[in-house]
């Protein structure tokens, strides 16, 4: 009897835990992120140009620019100045045509820029983002603003490997079975691997920079053209550049409990 | 012996209901929080709701309450330290766990470890 009593009062207990445990509510929160960086000495910002690579069914440099300004425009509180595209690989071109005038690789160095096809191919360009006197010329132009640039590789990518699926099979009574079957898969899509660099227009000094890696994978017979693919990929690291910058207001729900 | 056994009974019987006015108590301040929460008045939630974990440390929703008050306010390493203590109390809470992830994915994107 006495047993029987305990079970009784400690399942009676649990229920009322489980009770007691259930009382929630859902809340939406706005969850305010600093920028990471204290842009409060610059009232304007120049979205410069990009150093760009990869697929050539995209301009990194233009689509890149274009994108950010518009995005900086309608969220973050710096004026946004229009200004034509900064094609920098002629720019480290024509430096590079300029340190070597009078040498005998002069030819090769005043030469059209050569196609960059991976991240190896980027290096020689870098050095243009550590040029003080450039930029601070540039910042001089439009009036010492804080200045936006960086690097974009957008390449073709193909991942092709077993999967593991389920599959349903009947047998000879017609009875259903779902058993796993590996099946070899292929897979196209993209990579994109930009690097923005924050440059203070006063000084032309690299205040800031920040890599990131988004890629995406279809099926191999979707046909997804590469603009798509860019600008969806882009979409999902703008909000962290944008945190870069300006406070951002995350949404989102919480549970409360009683 | 049986004089020992008799006091710490006793003592035992006393503290009870002490606990049981603890957690009755942090309850009312915390649903008090929730209502205000609720209007918006997020600063009087964030006061009730650390009231409520002063009189009774043991009760994880006012912790977990008051990591999400941080998280709106924008105070995430005191959200953060809330949220584990309210894990610490009830690891096993699938509430506090989702409040909890989804806060981690907020956080790891404010301190990025690929900045420079």
């Amino acid at each position: 009897m006495t047993a029987r009593l305990a079970r009784t009062l400690s399942s009676l207990a649990a229920v009322a835990m489980t009770v007691a445990c259930t009382n929630y509510y859902e809340i939406p929160i706005e969850t305010p992120i600093r920028p990471k960086l204290d842009v409060s000495a610059f009232q304007r910002v120049l979205v410069a140009g990009f150093i760009s690579g990869g697929t050539e069914d995209v301009d990194g440099n233009v689509e890149t620019t274009r994108l950010l300004r518009s995005q900086l425009r309608s969220k973050s509180d710096l004026r946004v100045i229009d200004a034509d595209v900064l094609p920098l690989m002629e720019v480290v071109s024509d430096q590079r045509a300029a340190d070597g005038a009078g040498d005998s690789s002069a030819a090769a160095a005043s030469a059209a820029p050569a196609p960059i096809k991976d991240e190896k191919d980027l290096e020689p360009y870098e050095r243009l983002f550590a040029n003080v006197e450039y930029w601070k010329r540039i910042g001089e132009e439009y009036q010492q603003p804080l200045i936006v640039t960086g690097t974009v590789m957008f390449t073709p990518h193909q991942r092709n490997n077993f999967v593991q699926r389920e599959q349903e099979v009947y047998d000879s009574f017609g009875r259903r079975r779902v058993v796993p079957v590996r099946t070899y898969v292929e897979r196209k899509g993209f990579i994109l691997r930009p690097k923005f660099i924050f440059i203070d227009g006063r000084t032309g000094t690299v205040m800031h920079s920040e890599n990131f890696r988004e890629e995406v994978l279809y099926n191999a017979n979707q046909t997804t053209p590469a603009l798509s693919s860019y600008f969806e990929l882009m979409d999902r690291l703008i909000p962290s550049f944008l945190s870069t910058l300006s406070s951002q207001k995350i949404k989102g729900t919480r549970i409360l409990l009683q | 012996m049986r004089s020992s056994a008799l006091l710490v009974l006793l003592f035992a019987l006393a503290a009870t209901p002490l606990a049981a006015d603890a957690r009755s108590d942090a309850k009312k301040q915390v649903e008090f929080g929730i209502a205000v929460a609720q209007k918006g008045l997020w600063r009087e939630a964030i006061y009730r709701w650390e009231r409520a974990t002063v009189i009774d440390p043991t009760y994880a929703p006012a912790h977990n309450n008051l990591a999400i008050a941080y998280e709106h306010e924008g105070e995430l390493s005191k959200a953060r330290a809330a949220y584990e203590k309210a894990l610490q109390l009830e690891p096993n809470n699938s509430y506090i766990k989702q409040n909890y992830e989804l806060f981690k994915e907020i956080n790891d994107r404010t301190t990025r470890k690929d900045a420079q």
